[in-house]
Formats: structure tokens, C-alpha cells, sequence
């Protein structure tokens, strides 16, 4: 169980790099000197924010894609494609939709060229030990979800892999679906009953990772790294309501939330080019608001311990984070220790009407988006008050990739469109000062 | 582009040079006798499933390629794309004298001609339909295949072509009507002096023109239309319920209900086992591994080589540079100089002007009554099916009866052979008018109703704009068939009354008619040019406002 076996490790991943080509010359780069080990008989996590490179990482240890540098190791031989004994769950579950549950779950025997008697028996046993039985001649549009990714897990099954790669296998189920499917696995799994020997999966989901893994890898965004590594000492079955449990979950909340030294770059003046460059992820300014107003309220009355927030409000670690971090940017609320506290500025913003709380939000993207008020900057400038999105973007790419550029673009547009600083033409890709009072 | 067109002229204008007088074929006399039709129709039929047989293996050979390979995409993917628009009815005249080379005085030449016309109007859509399929292959089924290791054949058959088959069947539907217009053309040619007949409808209806007799032409409208129907009911509706299986959507759509076709494959016993039997082949042909040579291989994508490319690139350009100067050495030869070129151009404009106006009225016929339709789903269905169905029917057989009447009324063929050329095409209007009025929201109807929203306000801001994308998508669909008509429409005889309408369509029949083949490469050169200048400068635009503005 706590997998410190003397024995070769079941896959290794050393130095491995991964960067995507750009047309100029600097390159992105998504996975920085990773290395992981993955042995006999263990559960293993890669937990991280998304875009944080994990599920890149799955898809490098799958063989699907070919790490930039770096070597993986499976069975003692160095991987190359797809290769004998490793299966893969997909998050979207990737079912065939006109293949029947048994033809989906029957694909990866196709593949090997397993004869069609064998191919059956095998197929049938992995359906009955997922608990499909019955499901056989369904078409995966007549199933729940919960019932799809059984399917996937079958199919991943039915090859018998050594190595089993989940890719945030319950993240598009409801809760209790989830749960449910959850449980089943892990019973399944200290029953010995699958047939395999180790499990590595990518989650977002904190609780999740404490609830299902033996070893749990926290990843850091931009390049991304292995921050941590921990060992759960729990025995399965295990209690989310248990104090130990708990305590490990704040304490991986408060190490993902760690304050990492790039966005107080942002502050300082030489560095404005720097913080151009911020990435900001879309979120919308009335999930800001009202998270604010939860925030100043009771029970939390400023300061809110984020897995109890979380749960709260029904949100998972990787909806709340980049709201956390949002407000932060804008010096609306601090994130500290696993801990959200709101700012005098923030706690101005809730006590405010719908106009004020405009100003409040105007202000606070000039002083503390520097993306934002060159924007503005720009639009002041220009006679005719307008000028277009696609040097922004340019810019933007500049630093970051292609997806990342447009995300943060859109931010800038929406934040800067509700404090009404400048307006946006989409069909013009233009920014421009129409219907907007002249700066305060 | 340009350039792509010009290599497709080269290959078929040396044609012309090989041709040899050839003594028309004996045996293919074809008689008016009503008697003969059943036969005629099957024939008929038969060229037009061997075109299709043979559209479909040029589908599944080249679409994969351009799909997996950059450089053939580099080629293919222009190529598919002008040759889908441009008048193919233009190169008939080439191709059956270049088939007819190949097989001097023999049948199997001008059949294998007019096979190849019918492919000519299908292969290039359902290409290009399955190649935008596979370029937009969901990622994560891509991996699934990947990551379970399917063969590059069990990948072809598990994942490639039922994730292409809903699009492909409805384009196979689409090139259909074009087909039967192709067929019933290419059965009866004439080339300078020499007529060629294949038995067939066309033919029938072509002799019949000639002898003036009415009755025949009836006759050969209801054999028509009665294939028509069967192969409509028998093959496409089964089709297109059976391709609904492989749409990509994991919720359970409304359920439609199956054709009678269908139901009775699917309860009668022996029928059902026939149809297993079928399916079981399929399944061990997607079953065998069959190692090919891959294309993609695991990992990322392989820095392209540029010497590589370099190379590629100068081999296409001096391929295209060669063709245009041939093809401009050819037509230049053959007395044929800048005045031609401007008398050709004005054709064109009058042929212009004459598809944008026949587009603008049926917009105004058709788009009212479409919305009217579309709006009350009980009607909507059995309309639908009706249009689909008037789509299918060869418009050319009905010219000989508005050719009558013109001749009868001594109308001005300027005039009044025009609306032929939109008498097919129309009903693509009609038929994405209904489709898009009755996708449109109910709870948005029913906010216009709330707020009282009615009279011009309502078309204006409400369907107008509802409907726009699907009016698009029908316009240019109708716009492109009514040039391809033009070559056929804008000329017509009814025994020796000869009607000519001033068009480029009418330069290029009548050029063909004088076995002038430096003359039919300016005109249907020039038509292309036109037609695709017509969709990159208007419909294209309008296209992408109306996908980014105006869909939900």
C-alpha cells in the first residue's frame, strides 16, 4: 500500500520537458524538468490548476505525445507510442457513439488481434465487474453519464494494463454520480479484484486526490513543475469527515495557493512590460461581486478558509482558485495560507451601489492591470478614440501562447466593459470610447 | 486558385487533339417508343450507381490523404474546392471526346463518358464533405484510437468513416440532383458534326425534341419521376435515418421515425438477416488490422522539413506556370484574341446579371412561403420531403415544355429562357428556408408574440435575421446550379426552332455545337473565373457575417 517496493519501478519519467513550437523563437513551455515515478500496486495523483501541464504529462506517460526532452521509461524500456499495458480513461469518456457498450469495450481487443470467443468472454467479465451488466447492446447515447464512464472504464479494463491512466475520469459527472463511481473503484481496487497493478490519474479535484491516491503530486503553473510530493498515510476506506483528512486537504489548499514570486512583478513600475503580460482567466465580474459579498458576510465576515468556502458554495478547488486570484490582482481580497481575506477596497466594493462600485472597480483595473490601462491609455491618446484589438493580442503573444493571449483579452474586455472604461466592437475587433463620460 | 482551375483545363484540352472522327456507334439507336422506357430508365439508373460506386472510392482514397498529409492538402483541398463550383457541364464535351479516343467506335467509351460526367457532379462535394470531417475528428475519439492502438485500416472503418458518414450521405443526397441532371445531359452529345446517343432517358428526351413529339416527353417526365421516387424511397431515406446513428451528439436526439424502408429491413425476418449478413461483413473488414503505411505517427508533430517543401512548392508552381501558358498558347493558336476575351467577359456579365436576379426573385417567392411553412412543424416535414424530392427531379426534362410555349408565343429568349436555369435549383432556397424557420426558438417566437412584435418589425428583426445563415447556405447552393444550367438553358431547340439567349452559357453550347474548342476553353474559363470570383467576393463573406452574427 505505501508502494516502496525494492523492485524497478513500473514507469519513470526523467527530466521530461515539453514545449510547443511558436513561430518566433521563443518557445512555450508547458512542463518544466519533471520527474516521476510510478511503481507497483499504488494510486498515484498529479493534481494541479488547469493548465498547469498534467494532462499533457498523461498524454506523454500514454505515449501519445512525445515529450520535447526527456526520457519515460515503461517496463524497463524506454516508451514510444502507444504501447502494451497501458489504458486510458478519458474525461469526455471518448466513446464511440455508434459502437455499442460491448463493441466500445471490445475495441481494445480488436486492436490486439484477440480472437472473437476470447474476445467476448473478456469483454462480458470487464461489463459485469463494472456493474453493466444487462447494458451489452446499449449505444452510449442512451446512458447517464455515470453509466458512459463506466463504459470507459471497462473498455480500459478489458486489456488488462499494468498501468491504468485516468484523466480527471469523474470531473464532467454530478456529485453524487461521482461519488458513487468513486467508491465502487476504490472497493474494487482494495479488493484486488482489477486487473492491474497501478492507478495514476489527473485530478483538480483536492478531495478527491486524499480520498482515492497513496501518493499525491501537486503541480505549479507556468512552466509547469512538481511542487510537492505526498504520501497519504490513510487506509482505504477513508472518512472525508476524519481531522487527519481534513487537515491534509487545507494543507495542500494552502501550498496551492501559495503565493509564487511572478505576480508581484505586476507591482512594481519597471516591470510594467512584465505585467502586461499577466495572464488573467475569464471571470465574470458578477461571480467577483458576489464571492465578495459572501466573502464580507457572515459566517466568514472577511476571512474564509477556502475548502470550507469551497464547499459553501458548491465550487471545486479549480472554479474558486482563479476567482481567489482574481480579486487579488485587483487588491480586492488577499490570498494567504489556504485563507481568503477581503481588503478594505473589497469591503468598500460591497458596501456600494451599482455606480460607485463601478469607480471602485474602474480604479482598482487602472492601478492594478496594466493591460487594462493601456488600453485606456491608448484610447486617450488617439484623436478618434478608438483602436484595435489585434495589437493588444499581438503583444500578448508576445509572452504567452496563442489560447492564453486570447483569454486574457476577453478579461481585459469584460472587466473593462463593466466599469465602463472603455466599450468593445466585436464585430470591428475595435476598442473605443463611444458612449463612455469622459475619465473622471 | 486561378492556377488550379488552369491545371484541370490543360489535362482535358489536349483531349481535343487526340480526337479522331469517329463513325458513330451503331446500335444505339434510340427509338420513341414508350415501350422502351423501363429500359432506358434502368440504364439510366445503372450509370448513375456507377458513378456514385466510383465518387465514393475516390472519397475514401483522396479525402484521407489531403486529411493526413499537408502537402497533398496543399493540392487537394483548392482543387476540391474550385472543382465544386465550377461549371463542370462546361468540360462534358472534352471528356466524352477524350473517352470516345479511348475506346474508338465502341459503346463502352461514351458510357464510360457519361459515368464520368455523373461523377464529375458528386465526387468533388462528398470529398471535400468527408475531408472537413476528419479534419474536425473530435480529439479525444483520435486519442482513444491512438491510445488502444487501432491499425491505420480498423482506425478507416471504427472511427474515419462513421464519423464522416452523416455528412457524406447528405452530400451524396445533395450530388444526386446534380447527378440525374448530369445523366440525362451526357447521354445525348454532340461534338462539331458527330451526334452520340446512349440509350438512356436523356437521349430519349433528346430525340424526342428533335421530332417534336410531345407525348414522349411526357412519357420520359413520368419514367422519371418514377425512378425518381423509388430511388428516393428505396435508397436515400433508409440512408440518411440510418446515418443519423453516427451523429456525434451523446444525447438522445428527437427520435424521427424510420422510413417504411427501414421498418421493413429491420422486422422482416429474412430481410434482417440479409442485412446482418451485410453488416458482419463490414464489421470483419474493420476487424482485419492490416497494417498500412501510416501517415501520423505518435508524438508531436515532426518540424516540417523546408528543404522538403521548398521543393514541393516549386514542382506545383511549375506545373500551374506550364499549364496556364499552354492553356493560353492553346486558345491563343486557334484565332482567338483579346476581343474575344471582351466579348466573352460581357456574356458573362449578362449571364451575371441574369443569376442575380432569378436568385433575388426566388428569395422573394420562395423565402415567405419557407416560413410560412417552417413555422408549423405538422406541415413542415411532409413539405420538406416533397422539396427533397422536386431537388432530385432533372430540371432539364421541363425545358422542352417552356421551350413550346416561348416558341408558341414568340417570347424573347433573353427573357424567357432565363428562369429556366433557377427551374432546379430553386428548391435549395425553399428547402433551407423551411429547415432554418423550423429551427427557430420557440421561446423567441413567443417573446416577439409577448411583445407584440408583428408586420414588417417582425421579418425584419426577428425571422429575417432567424433564418439569414440557412438563406445563405441555400442561396449559394442554387447561385452555383444555376450557372452550371446556363450552359444547357440559355439554348434550346424544339425540332428546327432554335431559341438562343445572349449569355456566356450560349457561347459555350454554341461553340460546342461548332466543335470550336478553342472557344469553349475561353468560355469555360471565363465562367469559372466568374462563378468563383462570384463566391469568394460575395457569398463567402456573407457567409462567414451570417455564421458569427447571426447564429444562436
Amino acid at each position: 500500500m505505501d508502494g516502496h517496493l525494492p523492485a524497478a519501478p513500473l514507469m519513470q519519467v526523467a527530466n521530461c520537458r515539453q514545449s510547443y513550437h511558436k513561430d518566433s523563437a521563443n518557445d512555450l513551455l508547458v512542463l518544466d524538468d519533471v520527474n516521476v515515478t510510478i511503481n507497483d500496486g499504488e494510486i498515484v495523483a498529479l493534481l494541479g490548476r488547469s493548465g498547469s501541464g498534467k494532462s499533457t504529462l498523461l498524454r506523454i506517460v500514454s505515449g501519445l505525445l512525445k515529450p520535447t526532452a526527456g526520457v519515460v521509461t515503461w517496463r524497463g524500456a524506454e516508451l514510444n507510442g502507444p504501447a502494451d499495458g497501458i489504458a486510458m480513461v478519458f474525461q469526455s469518456f471518448a466513446l464511440f457513439p455508434w459502437l455499442t457498450v460491448q463493441e466500445n469495450v471490445e475495441l481494445g481487443l480488436e486492436a490486439l488481434g484477440i480472437a472473437k470467443d476470447e474476445r467476448e468472454k473478456r469483454a462480458e467479465d470487464a461489463i459485469d465487474l463494472i456493474g453493466l451488466g444487462g447494458y451489452e447492446s446499449a449505444y452510449p447515447k442512451e446512458l447517464s453519464g455515470g453509466m458512459r464512464q463506466r463504459v470507459g472504464l471497462a473498455r480500459a479494463l478489458v486489456v488488462h494494463p499494468d498501468l491504468l491512466l485516468m484523466d480527471e475520469p469523474f470531473s464532467a459527472l454530478d456529485v453524487l454520480t461521482a461519488e458513487t463511481l468513486r467508491t465502487d473503484l476504490i472497493d474494487l481496487w482494495s479488493e484486488k479484484k482489477l486487473p492491474i497493478k497501478s492507478i495514476l490519474m489527473v485530478t483538480h479535484n483536492i478531495e478527491e486526490a486524499v480520498l482515492m491516491c497513496d501518493r499525491i503530486l501537486v503541480f505549479s503553473s507556468n512552466p509547469g513543475r512538481v511542487a510537492s510530493e505526498l504520501v497519504v498515510p490513510f487506509p482505504h476506506p477513508r472518512n472525508r469527515l476524519d481531522p487527519a483528512f481534513r487537515e491534509l486537504v487545507d494543507s495542500i489548499y494552502a501550498l496551492m495557493t501559495r503565493r509564487t514570486p511572478k505576480p508581484q512583478a505586476a507591482m512594481q513600475t519597471p516591470a510594467a512590460e512584465a505585467g502586461f503580460a499577466t495572464p488573467m482567466q475569464p471571470v465574470s465580474t458578477n461571480l467577483l461581486a458576489g464571492l465578495l459579498e459572501t466573502l464580507a458576510g457572515a459566517p466568514y465576515d472577511g476571512r474564509a478558509d477556502l475548502p470550507a468556502l469551497a464547499g459553501g458554495l458548491q465550487l471545486e478547488a479549480d472554479e474558486l482558485l482563479p476567482m481567489g486570484e482574481a480579486l487579488q490582482l485587483l487588491h480586492l481580497a488577499d490570498l494567504a495560507d489556504g485563507d481568503l481575506i477581503i481588503t478594505e477596497s473589497g469591503r468598500n466594493f460591497v458596501h456600494a451601489d451599482t455606480d460607485t462600485r463601478k469607480v471602485i472597480f474602474a480604479d482598482a483595473l487602472r492601478a492594478h492591470v496594466p493591460l487594462v490601462a493601456a488600453i485606456r491609455r491608448t484610447l486617450d491618446e488617439r484623436w478618434n478614440h478608438r483602436a484595435s484589438a489585434v495589437r493588444f493580442r499581438d503583444e500578448l503573444e508576445d509572452h504567452m501562447s496563442g489560447d492564453y493571449a486570447e483569454e486574457t483579452l476577453r478579461t481585459a474586455i469584460a472587466w473593462g466593459r463593466y466599469a465602463e472604461l472603455y466599450t468593445y466592437d466585436e464585430e470591428a475587433a475595435q476598442f473605443s470610447l463611444e458612449d463612455i463620460e469622459p475619465a473622471a | 486558385m486561378a492556377c488550379v482551375f488552369a491545371g484541370i483545363v490543360a489535362l482535358v484540352h489536349v483531349t481535343p487533339e487526340t480526337l479522331q472522327p469517329i463513325d458513330a456507334p451503331e446500335a444505339l439507336d434510340v427509338t420513341l417508343d414508350p415501350w422502351n422506357l423501363p429500359e432506358y430508365a434502368l440504364r439510366t439508373t445503372l450509370r448513375m450507381f456507377a458513378a456514385l460506386f466510383a465518387s465514393l472510392v475516390f472519397t475514401f482514397t483522396v479525402a484521407p490523404l489531403a486529411a493526413k498529409s499537408r502537402r497533398a492538402a496543399l493540392v487537394v483541398v483548392p482543387m476540391l474546392d474550385i472543382l465544386q463550383s465550377v461549371p463542370i457541364l462546361g468540360f462534358l464535351t472534352f471528356t466524352t471526346a477524350f473517352f470516345m479516343s479511348l475506346f474508338p467506335g465502341k459503346v463502352a467509351g461514351l458510357e464510360l463518358a457519361a459515368i464520368f460526367a455523373v461523377f464529375t457532379s458528386q465526387a468533388w462535394n462528398m470529398a471535400f464533405s468527408m475531408y472537413q470531417s476528419l479534419t474536425t475528428l473530435p480529439a479525444e475519439l483520435d486519442e482513444a484510437a491512438r491510445a488502444f492502438r487501432l491499425s491505420g485500416w480498423q482506425r478507416f472503418w471504427k472511427l474515419e468513416v462513421p464519423f464522416s458518414m452523416p455528412g457524406l450521405v447528405w452530400n451524396m443526397m445533395l450530388s444526386m440532383s446534380g447527378g440525374w441532371f448530369f445523366v440525362v445531359a451526357s447521354e445525348a452529345i454532340s461534338l462539331g458534326d458527330k451526334n452520340w446517343t446512349l440509350p438512356g432517358i436523356g437521349s430519349f428526351v433528346s430525340v424526342a425534341l428533335d421530332k417534336r413529339s410531345m407525348p414522349s416527353i411526357w412519357w420520359a417526365i413520368l419514367t422519371m419521376f418514377v425512378v425518381i421516387l423509388a430511388y428516393d424511397q428505396l435508397l436515400f431515406r433508409p440512408l440518411v435515418a440510418w446515418s443519423a446513428k453516427f451523429r456525434m451528439e451523446l444525447t438522445a436526439s428527437a427520435v424521427v421515425e424510420d422510413p417504411w424502408v427501414l421498418k421493413l429491413l429491420r422486422r422482416t425476418r429474412v430481410l434482417s438477416i440479409i442485412m446482418d449478413a451485410v453488416g458482419n461483413f463490414f464489421a470483419v473488414i474493420g476487424r482485419m488490422r492490416l497494417e498500412l503505411p501510416k501517415f501520423g505517427k505518435a508524438g508531436p508533430a515532426r518540424a516540417p522539413s523546408k528543404l522538403g517543401d521548398g521543393i514541393f512548392y516549386a514542382i506545383t508552381a511549375g506545373i500551374t506556370a506550364y499549364a496556364v501558358y499552354m492553356i493560353v498558347n492553346y486558345v491563343a493558336s486557334n484565332d482567338v484574341g483579346f476581343a474575344d476575351l471582351g466579348e466573352v467577359a460581357l456574356l458573362g456579365v449578362y449571364t451575371m446579371i441574369r443569376v442575380i436576379v432569378l436568385i433575388a426573385l426566388a428569395a422573394l417567392l420562395w423565402v415567405p412561403i419557407g416560413v410560412y411553412i417552417g413555422l408549423r412543424p405538422e406541415w413542415a416535414r411532409g413539405v420538406q420531403v416533397v422539396v427533397q424530392f422536386a431537388a432530385a427531379f432533372p430540371a432539364n426534362l421541363f425545358f422542352p415544355i417552356f421551350v413550346i410555349l416561348i416558341v408558341r408565343y414568340h417570347g424573347s429568349p433573353d427573357i424567357w429562357l432565363t428562369p429556366l436555369m433557377i427551374l432546379g435549383t430553386q428548391w435549395y432556397i425553399l428547402f433551407n428556408v423551411i429547415a432554418g424557420a423550423s429551427a427557430f426558438p420557440g421561446d423567441l417566437q413567443e417573446a416577439a408574440k409577448n411583445f407584440r412584435v408583428g408586420g414588417l418589425l417582425w421579418w425584419r428583426k426577428v425571422i429575417l435575421p432567424g433564418i439569414f445563415p440557412y438563406f445563405i447556405t441555400g442561396a449559394i447552393t442554387a447561385s452555383g446550379g444555376s450557372w452550371n444550367a446556363a450552359i444547357v438553358a440559355e439554348v434550346a431547340s424544339w425540332g428546327d426552332d432554335k431559341l438562343q439567349a445572349h449569355g456566356l452559357g450560349a457561347y459555350i453550347a454554341q461553340a460546342t455545337t461548332d466543335g470550336n474548342f478553342a472557344k469553349v476553353v475561353l468560355g469555360v474559363a471565363v465562367m469559372s473565373a466568374f462563378v468563383l470570383s462570384f463566391n469568394r467576393i460575395l457569398w463567402r463573406p456573407l457567409y462567414a457575417y451570417s455564421t458569427r452574427r447571426l447564429t444562436l
